[in-house]
Order: structure tokens, then sequence, then C-alpha cells
């Protein structure tokens, strides 16, 4: 647990004050088949914060993400964002609304080069008629240039410029996951979805990705939802944590109130059935 | 001296035969480079194309008005497709798809013959095909039609790989081939990417299908071609433009060259082996393609110039 200490410096996570909800879920149900992975489950996601969601395998922690970024239509309930009140994301409306995420099993394109991966990044923010870019030169290559500055802002903050050309295939696990971020981060995202962004890394790994999502979360404002298991890492960066276990919700506080709380010890530890 | 110029000869023509199955690879490649799946309906799709077009001629519409009209029919159909299927397959695996291209292409082919009707039509569409002969004494026969065949299909093939090499839409294509679900959430518009290939995929079809029915007349065994385009892929690499031509143009040479040169030196090895005398071969040109494939699928499964094959354990 000590690995990630003293990564947020002051002011303390409890003292930070936040905004106003951006995305807010409302008794969110979810079911494949007769397996229910989201249990009518309501919470909200406020700017500005790190937000973490934890919880034993098979919670529904994934599914919630894929709601969010629209991956999977809920079966009832509603999402409000952007002041629209929906009964589901749709993944193009997400993206092009500044919600990113990563992956749990890396999705990169695994052929191309890890610059060109940064770049699919910047898709929407550029002109969005694809055939009108393939005929217009000129304006189109400028457009290119402006984006590839963006991306190697991206580079040089993520500290990857040494595998800029390689394709991401070949690049070991952790750098995989960091090109990933890159990818995201890319779309200036206003809210940042990681699923499990710290799995199976090492200590150092961990310690760069931690360092990562908080400069990202106070130098651009980025709203973070993130879902890790290392309790230590989650503890540590984030401002607020929702805790699911069969796909209820089962407490959403700042991580002393969740760490104290006895239905999380319970989730968490077991609990002795007499 | 006749010996070589007979050898050219061969190998030309073989060229030109590789070039026409290029063409017919070009669609597959197309649509693997952005789906990831092997379209079992191109060519019935080379059918479908060749047989509007031929039926709009017979009409009596002027060549590019029956052109221009094909080509829209070929975006209408891609759109459908979109439309009906792939959109209901995002995420599915790639098998899925794939099984689903064999639906599109029986409905195709049932939809070809219920609206055209399934006789052969000639082709003409005034490409010239007389014979020239080249070499001091006129030694080698040159066919105008196979050499604007082959123009033809350089051309397409140029512009084609500098599309999809060197705009965004190429990345965007590699992007959703790779991977759907994080193309999504970049935010690349996948169905958007499906109508423009599946459109580009279908004028090469009708590209094909105008110099393939010009050859042999439009018929239905012209989406057995397809076939042919197979080992055309597997050398060239899926994912590969130029891969898909330079795989056709060895192809095209290699059987030629086989059934003329090796046809006889096998027959001769193994009456040599055997003690049997007089053995002939032929033939070769109907299998050389599939072996030569298969030794590729052996050693180089990824083709000449396909994306490496990566994977991490």
């Amino acid at each position: 647990m000590a690995e990630a200490e003293n990564v947020r410096a002051e002011p303390s996570a409890q003292t930070r004050v936040f905004g106003e909800p951006v995305l807010t879920l409302e008794n969110i149900e979810l079911g494949f088949g007769g397996v229910k992975a989201i249990d009518n489950v309501s919470f909200e996601v406020r700017k500005g914060e790190v937000l973490a969601i934890i919880g034993p395998n098979g919670a529904g922690k994934s599914s919630m993400l894929n709601c969010i970024n629209g991956f999977y239509k809920p079966q009832s309930g509603s999402i409000t964002f952007k002041g629209r009140k929906l009964p589901g994301m749709d993944p193009h409306f997400a993206a092009a609304n500044g919600v990113a995420r990563t992956f749990q099993n890396i999705a990169l394109f695994r052929g191309m080069s890890t610059l060109d991966n940064l770049m699919t990044g910047r898709v929407l923010k550029m002109n969005r008629n694809f055939l009108w870019q393939a005929l217009y030169w000129g304006p189109a290559q400028r457009e290119e240039i402006e984006h590839r500055a963006y991306v190697e802002k991206v580079i040089d903050f993520l500290e990857i410029q040494a595998i800029r050309r390689t394709p991401v295939g070949r690049l070991p696990y952790g750098l995989q996951k960091r090109v990933e971020l890159g990818r995201a981060l890319a779309m200036e995202p206003e809210i940042l979805l990681l699923d499990e962004p710290m799995a199976g890394m090492n200590v150092e790994e961990k310690q760069d990705m931690s360092r990562f999502v908080l400069e990202v979360n106070e130098e651009f404002g980025t709203t973070i939802v993130l879902i890790e298991h290392d309790m230590g890492v989650v503890m540590d960066i984030s401002d607020r944590v929702v805790v699911l276990d069969y796909g209820r919700k089962i407490a959403d506080g700042t991580p002393d109130e969740v760490r104290a709380n006895q239905h999380v010890i319970d989730a968490y530890l077991g609990v002795a059935h007499d | 001296m006749s010996e070589f110029w007979f050898f050219l000869e061969v190998l030309l023509s073989g060229l030109f035969a590789g070039t026409m199955y290029s063409l017919v690879a070009l669609g597959f490649v197309l649509i693997f480079k952005a789906s990831g799946v092997f379209n079992f309906a191109q060519g019935t799709m080379v059918l479908f194309a060749a047989l509007c077009f031929v039926g709009f001629l017979e009409m009596g519409w002027p060549v590019a008005v029956a052109a221009i009209v094909t080509v829209g029919i070929m975006v209408a159909w891609a759109y459908s497709v979109e439309r009906l299927v792939l959109r209901h397959l995002v995420n599915q695996a790639p098998i899925i798809l794939f099984m689903a291209t064999i639906g599109i292409a029986f409905f195709l082919e049932g939809f070809a013959e219920f609206i055209w009707g399934s006789d052969v039509h000639p082709l003409n569409v005034g490409i010239p095909n007389d014979a020239w002969f080249v070499g001091p004494e006129g030694e080698m026969m040159i066919q105008q039609f196979d050499l604007a065949a082959a123009i033809i299909a350089g051309l397409l093939v140029t512009v084609l790989a500098l599309f999809f090499h060197y705009t965004r839409i190429g990345r965007a294509l590699r992007a959703v081939a790779d991977d759907h679900q994080a193309a999504l959430s970049v935010g690349i518009p996948l169905n958007q990417i499906w109508v423009i290939v599946w459109s580009v995929a279908g004028f090469v079809a009708l590209v094909a299908g105008i110099i393939w029915g010009s050859r042999l007349g439009v018929q239905f065994a012209l989406s057995i071609i397809a076939l042919k385009a197979l080992p055309v892929l597997i050398l060239g690499g899926f994912t590969s433009v130029p891969g898909a031509i330079v795989g056709g143009l060895i192809i095209g040479a290699g059987e030629k060259l086989a059934e003329i040169y090796g046809a006889p030196a096998i027959a001769e090895l193994v009456s040599y082996m055997s003690g049997i005398n007089n053995i002939s071969l032929g033939g070769v040109e109907e299998w050389f393609a599939y072996v030569l494939a298969m030794f590729f699928l052996l050693f180089r499964p990824q083709g000449l110039f396909g994306e490496r094959i990566i994977e991490r354990v």
C-alpha cells in the first residue's frame, strides 16, 4: 500500500471541492439473459473529481463503464449528460461529447504505430466529412499537421517519445497501457474512463500511471472515472469511491468513509453466515 | 532466339492474366482492411455489377450512363448491406461477419437472377481486341485487350493505394480492422467507413466485371473467379493493396510458366523415377496457384506484404 503514497500533493483529497455533476446515472439496470449485471445503481460523477469504482470480480464495474460510454444500453434507468436525460448513451455521441476511455484488456490498433494510434484519437477533432477530406489536399494536410502537434504534446507528457514509430503490438504490456491512455488523452476528453489502468503493472509502472492520472486531472481539469483493484492506489488517488457488489451499490463516499464501511469490509473479506 | 521470344510471350500473357486476378482480389482486400472480414460476396458483386451494366447497355443506354448508374446501384447496395446487416453485427467475432457475407452472397446471386435472368450476355465496351506482333520477325504476340485490361487495373490500384495510404480514411480503416470497440471509443464512424469501403469494393467489382465479362461473357460462372482471388490474397497478404497486385502477377505468371515449362519437367522427373515412359502432364495451371498458396501459408502466413501478425503471450 505504501508504494503510491504521497503521490497526491496538498491539498488532500478530502478538502477538495467539486462542481456540479457532469454525469448522473439513475436506477441503472442491466442484465444478460438471467444474470443481473447491474441492479438499480445510481450515482453521479462530479466535475473535476477522480472517482473510483471498486468491487469484487463480477460486481458490474466494467458493465457500468460500458453503459457510460454507450457500448451497453441499460434496460431501464437514465443517464443525464450535457443537460440531456437519455435512456442510454451511444458510443459516437459519447466520444463526440468528450467521453474517452481505455479498456481492461488493452484495445489498441496493434498493427499501427504509437503515433498512428494516438492520431486516431483526433478523428472527431478533424473535419467531419471523410470524403471531402480525401479529395481536398491542402487544407487536409494543414489540419493533419495541427493535430500532429497536439499528439506530440501528449507523447511528451506521457514520456513515450522513444516508441513513437513502434507498432504497438510489439510493446511491453505497461507501455501499451500508456499508449492506450495517450489515445484517450488525444481526444482532449472531459471525462476519462479508465478500466483497470494499473492491472498487471509493477510498482514503478503503477507509480508512473498514478502520476499521469493525477496530472491529467489537475492540469486539465479532466474528470476521471476509474476501475481499479489495487486498494492502495484507489485510496490514494481518488476523491470519491463507489463500491459495487453483485451489481448493487453498497457504498459511495470518500476513501476514508468507504474504508470504514461495514458492508464494504464484508464484501471484501467475506462475512460469516451463521 | 525464338525460344526467348516464346518465353517472353508466355510470361507476358501470364502477367496480363495476373492483373485480372488482382482486380478481383482488390475488392476483397478493401473490405478485409476495413472490417477484418473475408467478404464471401465479392465474387457475386462482380457478377451483379456486370449484369446490371450489360443489362443497361442492352436497353440501349450509352456506356458512360450505364456505368454511372451501375456505380450508383453499387453504392446503394453498400448502403443497404451496412444498414441491414453489418450495423447489427458490430463487435461480433469475424467468423460471424464472414457467415453473414455468405448469406449476402446467396441473396445477391438470387436477386441478380431474379432481375436479369440467367442467360449469358456478350459484352463489348469497345476495348480493342486485335493482336500486335512484336520482335524482329513478329515472334511475340500481344493481345491488345490484355494490355488494356492491365493498364486499367494498374491505374485503379495506384489510385486506391494512394487513397488508402495517404488519407485519414486509411488510418481510420486500419483502426476499424484492428479493433471495432476501440475504433468506436475514439469516435470513428464505423457505419460511414463501411459504406465507403463497400462502395469502393462495388466499384472495383464493376471494373472487374466489365473486363472479365468482355472476355468470357457476362455469366453466372463469373462469381467463381472469386476463388482464384484466394491464392492471390494469401500470397499478397489480406491487408495490402499493392500485395493484391503483386500476388496476382506472381500467380498469373507462375501458372503460365508452370504449365509450359514446369509440366514437362515434372513429367520427365516422374518417368525417370517410375521407369514408365511417355508420361505427359497437363492442367498444372489449374492447381499451381493453390499449391503455391499452401506453401505460403506454411512459411509466410501473413503474405508478402501483409501486416505482421504480432501476438504476445
